[in-house]
């Protein structure tokens, strides 16, 4: 399973969705995603991968919002720990 | 219905160990949040905190009584302490004796917690001492606070999260208002500041990674803080007649929830809030010369959290606002009675604290935040803003003595 595969696969389940409906380009707050879901979903991803994301909500709203978006964030991360 | 005066006033902080002390770091703006210092925090990721530092337990409480006292409680004792010899009372007089005691809370004894399950799940330990259940018990800081000062009237703890100081003066001001009491003390209290307390604020990422400057574009988040403050709210008649100092009258008090998000606040609902609060004061909009806003530091609260006055005040330009959790942290269950203390004190003095740390003014924002300093200013009526997590919301309307 792909980093992408894996990022869709939870946040189309925190969304009780279908993974088939979200693409790289799918905007997260257009699909359903309120401050609460972005929240669970860093936790999610971060147990999934075993990473630390640095995510402040005030700050970084940007980087959160498509689904590309996140997997960058991810991907960020799986390099500096494999940097590490 | 009667009117209530405000005759006393406690606290302890990271603006100083007084109320006055903690008046004059918010008037002067001067920050009390630095190194975060807590045991076990090593694994934080959040750097700092509004400590109430250079604390001595000791200096105020017995060893023996001490087994009694979670920090929050410590806090809480310290503050009403203090407002009751400021407002010189005794417990000699019967009116005072059965005074409604009620305290704001927004978590209860977290050192308590946080020690007995470290040494349940991580030392091992399989026991945990005999005081625990007295010591976590949010209600701990109202009964010791009754223990100490001999107080034997309706007293309780009320919990809304980070309104919750807000909604106990407010509960204890209609109470002197409508006849059933001649004297209430009430405020709220806080100590979270502690390892498993602080991870699970760092999980929701709204905490700030250096400093907390409400309603500035270069905002960071929120910080949390600590302490207590506590008012004396009597009747004015009975103020007056015994020569009591009133730094201000208490008039309005409003209240809602929002029924909808668990986290963000609601800004329809905020800005109703700060309506029932004027309509139960007999105010409108007009009147409002100041507004200490809830002013968390966050990117919502300071978005919504203007939206809101603006809507409240229908049009009009909103009067100057402040937030006071640049200089104090955002003390969640003491908030809003720190908060109730600083716009008693800045009506007494005549001052609009400034919103501490706030060097890039958000000024698309629409509201005059009082970025400069103390401001001189003729403030007749003044808000007090708390939006809590839950969705609940509560608003304090003060007048000037």
């Amino acid at each position: 399973m792909t980093t992408t595969d894996q990022v869709i696969e939870i946040v189309a389940a925190q969304l009780q969705r279908n993974p088939g409906e979200f693409t790289l380009e799918t905007n997260l707050q257009e699909a359903g995603f309120e401050s609460i879901d972005v929240i669970e979903t860093v936790f999610s991803l971060e147990e999934r991968f075993g990473i630390d994301i640095p995510f402040n909500a005030n700050e970084d709203t940007a980087s959160f919002t498509t689904v590309g978006d996140v997997v960058g964030l991810v991907e960020q991360q799986l390099a500096k720990k494999g940097a590490a | 219905m009667k009117r209530v005066a405000v005759t006393g006033l406690g606290a302890i902080s990271a603006g100083g160990a007084t109320a006055q002390a903690t008046w004059e770091a918010v008037r002067e703006g001067r920050s009390g949040i630095g190194p975060i210092a807590c045991g076990r925090c090593e694994d934080l990721r959040v750097p700092v905190a509004a400590h109430v530092r250079d604390f001595d337990p000791t200096a105020h409480f017995s060893s023996r009584r001490m087994a009694m006292y979670d920090r929050f409680s410590q806090f809480a004792v310290i503050a009403s302490r203090e407002a009751f010899a400021d407002a010189k009372l005794s417990a000699e007089d019967p009116a005072v004796r059965l005074a409604p005691l009620i305290i704001g809370v927004g978590v209860g004894g977290l050192e308590t917690l946080d020690d007995a399950f470290y040494n349940l799940y991580s030392e091992g330990q399989r026991r945990l001492h005999p005081l625990t259940v007295p010591r976590l018990m949010m209600n701990a800081a109202p009964s010791l606070i009754s223990m100490d000062l001999g107080l034997k009237g309706m007293t309780y703890a009320i919990a809304s999260a980070c309104a919750s100081g807000t909604h106990a003066i407010g509960t204890a001001f209609h109470m002197v208002r409508g006849g059933g009491a001649q004297v209430a003390i009430t405020g709220g209290t806080e100590a979270c500041i502690f390892f498993g307390p602080m991870l699970a604020w760092e999980a929701l990422r709204v905490l700030s990674h250096d400093d907390c400057r409400p309603f500035s574009r270069n905002r960071s988040g929120l910080v949390i803080g600590e302490g207590a403050a506590t008012l004396v709210l009597e009747e004015w008649d009975r103020a007056v007649a015994r020569g009591a100092h009133i730094y201000a009258e208490m008039v309005g008090f409003g209240g809602n929830a929002d029924a909808g998000d668990i986290t963000s606040m609601d800004k329809e609902n905020a800005a109703e809030a700060m309506r029932l609060a004027m309509r139960d004061g007999g105010l409108v909009p007009g009147d409002i010369d100041y507004i200490n806003a809830h002013g968390t530091g966050t990117t919502m609260n300071d978005k919504l959290e203007s939206a809101a006055i603006h809507l409240a005040f229908d049009g009009a330009a909103p009067p100057p606002i402040s937030s006071s959790k640049g200089v104090l942290g955002h003390t969640l269950g003491a908030a809003g009675a720190l908060e109730a203390l600083v716009a008693c004190k800045a009506l007494e003095e005549q001052i609009i604290p400034p919103t501490a740390n706030c060097t890039d003014p958000e000024i698309e924002l629409g509201v005059d935040m009082v970025p400069e300093g103390p401001r001189s200013a003729a403030i007749d009526v003044c808000l007090s803003n708390s939006f809590a997590f839950g969705g609940l919301n509560a608003v304090l309307a003060l007048r000037r003595a």
